[in-house]
């Protein structure tokens, strides 16, 4: 904990640095390369090559997150995490499946899993929802105040401050917000914001999601220096203080 | 096995051998009850007969005395006919009568004889011929005793020829069942026999055959007329299945082998980081396209598959179609596009709100891309309770498409831009359809504006059936 408040405030955008996670994927190819993608983001990671190993794992170590795929030998993601919840274990799990239609993500989900992401997936996306799943096991939700920089925004009242003079928002572009502000320093995908905004789980085919964002922007950023939302190229989107901080996907 | 084993299987012949036995059954109860009731008849008659007479001769006794009645019934016996006269001692002895020889114990109790009963006539040569009688035995009060009766064996000759005609009438319609049964049962063998040919030359691939019809409607055309039926289905969905594998193989191999070129390019061609990442990207979004491509394939088979493969709930269609006109609203405005709806509130349905979104989500986006050079720069979105449905319209002022072409565009990986400039699939409304299978609802096109000369704009239609309030 000590050390992720200690990233937070020191502004290098280097806050998952001491991340651990645990893949639990049979083929090994795809789990060499998750663990080589994940160190050079700064997660260090263990691999599992099985189910009944990936419980044992998971069980004994504590870890930030669980990267889980959904076909597994010896014992399937699904009943790995069922057991683990058994258990009592509560480690954030994001599923990782073949199967990415609507009705599996529901029967992922219900089976204790916090995440899911059909394959194939971009890794920028993975990492951006490991990184808010791992955030979510330590981070206070209650606060009613989010703030970035100057940027103030109150959820029982529904208002949006900047530099103290209120922005008006329509309800949907306050959502967005929240959802950026409560994740304030990660990357967020344009899936994370359709499924945690509009709570709709498909392809939208087309920049939807881009058109919302950069109304959003138009409004939290005009008439004011410092821009606070960026663009992470290949990867979404991030709400941040520092004006000159890269996005870790760029570099 | 042999042509009568298999006869006998058929259920024409089965069910004639059930009718058969039964008719056997009704026969027979028929034949009994016909003669039963005939021999009551004519015991009847004999009685009622018999009765007159006794009456007459008790009459003729209590006015001539016994020399009157004697005279009586020696003329009535010497009369050709099958009465029967006999007046006897009280010990039985025979006094005088047209009998030979009775029975004996007959004339012990007055009344009519329990049954009928045997005799000898004085005609009879040798007594060969023995006769059957029913009589009425009258005591005198001198202690003679008077036998009134009628021969038996007409009534007898009548019962065994009803019995007789019964039985040849019955036998003739046993043998008339059992031949029509036997062409009845041929015929339908041979014309089963006739469509299991047909239906094996069509299992050996040749889906363009059809059962043989007779032409008569009977049951068998009928059925013939179905099953051709199912097989033009069959075919259909056949043609369209080898024409989708076709489309996939190319909308999958373009791309595929662009992937492919694109990469040999970037080997030989570039030197610098730049343009090796550069390429990269570009490879990346061809991959991006291709497992939308499959995402939207495997979406549509796993909605095709039915409503087992999704969860279907309560969905405020109101709220939803309210939330996607939203989601794409800004889009649109994009596109200078006014997104206008109208939404009739409190209309809910049963059925999966993810897939309802989609299916709106790529109506709508069809709208906007294919909007372009719009007269009226608009897009209305519409939900409305039509005759208890749930109807949602998304009507745009495109260049729309043409009558001939609708049922095409609907078919997957067709596109009606041939230049492919827009993005996109070719799935989108494919995947509406499907969704739209699955909540028992219809997809439909038509235009915007039927009457203009220029474009005339495409609306397309959901048609929830179950919509209710």
């Amino acid at each position: 904990m000590f050390s992720r408040k200690h990233c937070e405030s020191d502004g290098t955008g280097s806050m998952v640095s001491h991340m651990k996670i645990l893949i639990v994927e049979d083929d090994l190819e795809a789990a060499a390369y998750l663990s080589k993608a994940f160190r050079e983001a700064g997660i260090v990671s263990d691999h599992a090559s099985d189910g009944e190993s990936g419980l044992f794992m998971a069980s004994e170590n504590s870890y930030d997150a669980l990267v889980i795929d959904r076909m597994l030998p010896r014992r399937d993601g699904l009943s790995v995490i069922t057991e683990l919840r058994a258990r009592g274990i509560h480690t954030p799990v994001l599923i990782l499946s073949a199967l990415g239609q609507v009705d599996d993500r529901v029967t992922g989900l219900r089976a204790g899993g916090d995440d899911y992401l059909p394959k194939p997936y971009a890794f920028n996306e993975l990492l951006a929802r490991i990184e808010v799943l791992g955030r979510r096991k330590g981070a206070p939700e209650q606060d009613m105040v989010y703030r970035v920089g100057d940027l103030e925004l109150d959820r029982l009242s529904h208002t949006v401050k900047r530099q103290g003079r209120e922005l008006l928002l329509q309800p949907r572009e306050f959502r967005l917000l929240e959802y950026l502000m409560k994740n304030a320093g990660q990357v967020v995908t344009r899936t994370m914001l359709l499924e945690n905004v509009w709570d709709y789980h498909f392809d939208p085919q087309t920049n939807v999601i881009d058109v919302h964002v950069s109304r959003l922007r138009a409004k939290i950023e005009k008439d004011f220096d410092q821009p606070l939302l960026r663009t992470v190229r290949g990867a979404g989107y991030m709400i941040k203080d520092e004006p000159k901080v890269e996005g870790r996907a760029e570099a | 096995m042999s042509r009568v084993g298999i006869l006998m299987r058929t259920t024409a012949v089965r069910l004639s051998a059930l009718y058969l036995v039964l008719f056997s059954l009704c026969a027979a109860f028929l034949v009994f009850y016909v003669t039963g009731m005939s021999q009551r008849l004519l015991d009847q008659q004999t009685k009622d007969a018999v009765s007159v007479e006794v009456s007459q001769i008790e009459a003729i006794y209590g006015r001539a005395g016994i020399n009157g009645l004697l005279r009586t019934l020696e003329r009535r016996a010497r009369q050709p006919g099958a009465a029967l006269y006999v007046i006897a001692g009280p010990t039985g002895e025979i006094f005088a009568g047209n009998v030979a020889s009775l029975q004996p114990g007959l004339l012990a109790k007055e009344g009519w004889t329990d049954e009928a009963f045997a005799y000898q006539r004085y005609t009879d040569e040798n007594g060969k011929d023995r006769h059957v009688a029913l009589a009425h035995v009258l005591f005198l009060d001198n202690g003679l005793r008077v036998l009134v009766g009628r021969d038996l064996q007409e009534p007898e000759k009548f019962r065994v020829l009803v019995r007789q005609a019964l039985m040849v009438a019955l036998g003739v319609m046993g043998i008339g069942a059992l031949i029509i049964w036997f062409a009845i049962g041929r015929n339908a063998l041979k014309r089963i026999d006739r469509m299991s040919d047909a239906s094996t030359r069509i299992m050996a691939g040749d889906l363009s055959q059809r059962l043989p019809m007779s032409g008569s409607g009977d049951e068998f055309d009928r059925l013939s007329e179905s099953l051709n039926a199912m097989l033009g289905r069959i075919e259909k969905l056949n043609e369209g299945l080898r024409q989708v594998s076709d489309n996939i193989a190319h909308d999958l191999k373009t791309p595929l082998t662009r992937l492919r070129n694109k990469a040999e390019a970037a080997l030989s061609h570039n030197t610098s980081i730049d343009g090796y990442r550069g390429s990269m990207d570009e490879i990346i979004n061809e991959s991006d396209q291709l497992i939308r491509t499959f995402n939207a394939l495997l979406m549509i088979s796993r909605v095709e598959a039915g409503s087992s493969a999704a969860e279907m709930s309560d969905v405020d269609l109101s709220q939803s179609v309210a939330d996607c006109v939203e989601l794409y609203e800004p889009l649109a405005d994009e596109h200078a596009l006014a997104l206008e709806a109208e939404v009739e509130p409190g209309i809910s349905i049963t059925g999966n709100r993810e897939l309802i979104g989609q299916a709106l989500g790529n109506l709508i986006d069809n709208a906007i891309k294919y909007s372009e050079g719009a007269a009226d720069p608009r897009i209305l979105v519409r939900l409305v309770r039509r005759d208890g449905a749930a109807v949602v319209s998304v009507a745009d002022f495109g260049p729309g498409v043409p009558d001939d072409k609708r049922e095409v565009v609907v078919q997957r990986f067709v596109r009606l831009d041939q230049s492919r400039s827009k993005p996109g699939t070719g799935l989108g409304l494919s995947l509406v359809e499907a969704v739209m299978e699955l909540h028992h609802g219809s997809l439909s096109l038509g235009s915007t504006l039927p009457e203009a000369d220029g474009a005339k704009g495409l609306t397309t239609e959901m048609v929830f059936p179950q919509g209710q309030s």
